[in-house]
């Protein structure tokens, strides 16, 4: 018979989990879930928020991190607000995840080939030049966005926003 | 269907939800509701002399009826006043509903005169909030409000009321039911999951019912008795399960953790299955988590899946009402067909143990010639009223020689804040009990610093004619945190021992009350039984020995079986 012990010793490493939450678009809904998680001391690492095609409804998709009994206390605790109508903790199947930076990068005579070669290989598109910048846009998954901005520091990146991590369950392959 | 102005539509669904009495205290922005009230006449409303005062009124109605308190006040500082209440009754999960007045919605955010984001400061302790902004939406945010509070695992909602939202007009139509898609507390246990259980049970050999506050706020005493008699199992009871089995059962041991017996302490320290019901393996009850019960299986029900697999791993979760999962597992009992003498006979090592510690440490105090000691003042107490009291507490040593030595064996008839451990909490409390039940012996058990906290209740009592009885254990000090000081900080008595306190027995004069002192031991039972009889608010002062400690203690961070005895 299992004993029962400190839940909170990290018999797991935490891992990363990306977690799909339907709310109630309502005022506070929001604030509630973050309050949640600050006052109960787990961590967002990305939280992206977007109408669905329900207007009553928004969705948000919620990056964290845990072992398998926080990212447990986690989902119940979510489901616990009045607000909260689903959580799917996505991470859990297979799934797709995306995130979208647009990067101002300097590129002055020397550097301006180089940049765009870079675009090519990474599929990247350039959504805005000036005479000493390139703006890209690149989407991928975060793996990927940090790649593009390792590769571009060295040639001087002035100014970066990402959107957070999306993602989407995989449908089954098998019928 | 018929137009009513939002004032108007609070007092409707207060009057379609079964309200009979409001705790509460007016103000600028929430005259509108008052005047509406008042020009209805159908909602006793209770005047009190501070908006925690009613919060804490509306906590003890709801606790000692089972129905949902309410409470109203003011923007502002009327609304910041009710949030201790508040606190109290989320930690405690009782069903309440507070009505705040705010300034006009055009003026929200403009740091307008005593506006405040009262709904902001309550998110994290509500179960839910709502600032109404429409008032065409405010009936149903009326109907939600008392669903909500009410139901599952119950808890305060706040709805915040701006002054024009109430004097503007809309159809009030007050659904008679309502479905939220978002808010589905499940209720109904798993069959599959009681029958687990079953198998655990049979297979143990050392069980033990822990039963928290869950089993009094469902209704499942009854029940949580069956179970226990059919397969004669121990019982502890956290401080919120206190009556929800009964005190003076031969198979309870009395409540478990900081303060807990000897018994029941070594009996969850040594047991093989933990039936745990409507509680939440809480810090004061598991000591140090790492030490606590290694031996045992859990089974867990609970309406809140978020208290299952908190602290604890968890063998069989059982998520749902409390009674219904209790019901269901007492069925298969009965269908099993053991006769109790069957499980007693399996049990009796067991039961032999757990008295060998009952008789080796009971719960006990050294009496000291001359001098009245707390203890004493509960046990007469308990004789005299036979137990048939409504006890509320103060917070403290008060509270736990309150809960060591009265033996409740009724659910709600004990009140006090456990999750928030509120100084303040049972006067008004006690309160709110009487307004529900006017012919009921009412008394709060109160520390000389507790009581000071919600005092001005005095006079709301005297307005209402309610002989609530107060008991002060007067011992000059905050005796809880002396007795940690004394123990744990080389008896460095910081800011514990007040110099001045008020003579309790002229101030119950002031007040048009009736006081009474003792100061020696042959007095107590003289004075309760004087003031128990009294038809009036009373004051029973007792001076008790001053450095009087609650034993057993478990010290904080320790194993629940390293107890610090008499
Ligand atoms: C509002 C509030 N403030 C502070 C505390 C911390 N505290 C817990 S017990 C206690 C002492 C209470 O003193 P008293 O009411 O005289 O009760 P006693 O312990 O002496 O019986 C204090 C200060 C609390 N629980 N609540
Ligand atoms: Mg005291």
């Amino acid at each position: 018979m299992a004993g029962p012990y400190f839940i909170k010793i990290q018999e797991f490493l935490p891992m990363k989990h990306t977690l799909s939450v339907l709310v109630e678009n309502e005022p506070g809904a929001l604030s509630r879930i973050t309050g949640l998680f600050s006052g109960r001391g787990f961590n967002i690492e990305s939280l992206c928020v977007a109408p669905t095609l329900d207007h009553t409804m928004s969705h948000l998709t919620l990056v964290t991190s845990g072992d398998e009994y926080i990212i447990e206390q986690i989902i119940k605790q979510l489901n616990r607000l009045v607000d909260v109508y689903k959580v799917v903790d996505v991470s859990e199947g297979e799934f797709v995840e995306r995130e979208m930076a647009l990067i101002k990068v300097k590129a002055e005579d020397e550097t301006r080939a180089e940049v765009l070669r870079m675009c090519d290989i990474f599929r990247c598109k350039v959504v805005d030049v000036s005479p000493k910048t390139y703006t890209i846009e690149v989407t991928g998954p975060e793996s990927k966005l940090k790649a593009v901005m390792e590769l571009l520091k060295p040639i001087g990146i002035k100014e970066i926003t990402r959107t957070g991590t999306i993602a989407i369950q995989r449908e089954k392959k098998t019928l | 269907m018929t137009k009513l102005p939002g004032k108007q539509m609070v007092v409707e669904a207060l009057k379609r939800e079964g309200v009979d009495v409001v705790f509460g205290f007016p103000g600028g922005a929430i005259i509108d509701v008052y005047d509406a009230m008042e020009k209805d006449g159908n909602i006793k409303h209770v005047l009190v002399r501070h908006e925690q005062g009613a919060a804490h009124a509306a906590d003890g109605y709801a606790r000692a009826t089972g129905k949902v308190g309410v409470c109203i006040a003011t923007s502002g500082p009327g609304a910041t006043n009710t949030v201790t209440g508040i606190a109290t009754a989320y930690m405690d999960s009782i069903p309440m509903v507070v009505f705040t007045g705010q300034v006009p919605t055009s003026l929200i955010g403009n740091d307008a005169f005593q506006e405040v984001d009262i709904v902001g400061i309550t998110r994290p302790c509500t179960k839910h909030n709502y600032l109404v902004k429409d008032v065409h939406k405010l009936p149903t945010i009326l109907k939600e409000a008392f669903y909500i509070a009410g139901s599952g695992r119950p808890g305060p909602v706040l709805i915040d009321l701006p002054k024009d939202i109430q004097n503007q007009v809309a159809e009030f139509d007050y659904p008679d039911k309502i479905k939220l898609r978002s808010y589905n507390p499940v209720v109904e246990p798993h069959t599959r999951q009681i029958e687990r259980a079953f198998k655990l049970i049979e297979k143990s050999k050392q069980p033990i019912i822990y039963a928290g506050g869950g089993v009094i706020i469902a209704n499942a005493h009854k029940e949580l008795r069956k179970l226990a008699e059919a397969i004669y199992a121990p019982v502890t009871m956290t401080l919120m399960g206190l009556g929800g089995f009964p005190g003076t059962h031969e198979q309870s041991l009395g409540m478990l953790g900081m303060h807990g017996t000897y018994c029941a302490n070594m009996a969850m320290a040594n047991t093989d299955l933990i039936i745990a019901v409507g509680a939440r393996f809480d810090d004061r009850v598991t000591g140090k988590i790492e030490a606590f019960a290694p031996n045992a299986s859990i089974i867990h029900i609970d309406i809140d899946p978020t208290s299952i697999q908190k602290n604890v791993k968890v063998d069989v979760p059982i998520v749902g009402d409390c009674r219904r999962a209790l019901k269901k597992l007492v069925k298969v009992i009965e269908e099993d067909g053991r006769p109790p003498e069957v499980w007693k006979e399996k049990y009796q090592p067991w039961w032999d143990q757990i008295r060998a510690w009952n008789k080796r440490h009971p719960l006990t105090y050294k009496t000291e010639p001359g001098v009245i000691k707390p203890q004493y003042v509960i046990e007469k107490l308990y004789e005299l009223t036979k137990g048939k009291a409504i006890v509320t507490t103060e917070v403290g040593q008060n509270q736990m020689w309150t809960a060591q030595f009265y033996k409740f064996d009724e659910p709600r008839t004990l009140l006090t804040s456990g999750g928030l451990g509120t100084m303040g909490y049972g006067f008004p409390a006690a309160i709110g009990a009487q307004m529900a039940f006017p012919d009921k012996l009412v008394i709060d058990v109160a520390g000389d610093g507790s009581i000071q906290m919600n005092i001005q209740e005095m006079a709301t009592a005297m307005e209402q004619k309610l002989p609530v009885k107060i008991i002060i254990l007067n011992n000059q000090f905050l005796g809880m945190v002396r007795q940690w000081q004394e123990l744990f900080y080389d008896r460095r008595y910081a800011a514990t021992e007040f110099s001045v306190t008020p003579d309790f027995v002229k101030l119950a004069e002031a007040y048009g009350a009736k006081g009474f002192r003792a100061t020696k031991p042959e007095e107590v039972e003289d004075t309760l039984k004087k003031g128990l009889e009294t038809d009036c608010l009373t004051i029973m002062e007792f001076a008790i020995a001053r450095e009087e400690g609650v034993f057993p203690m478990v010290p904080a961070g320790k194993a629940t079986t390293e107890m610090l005895l008499v």
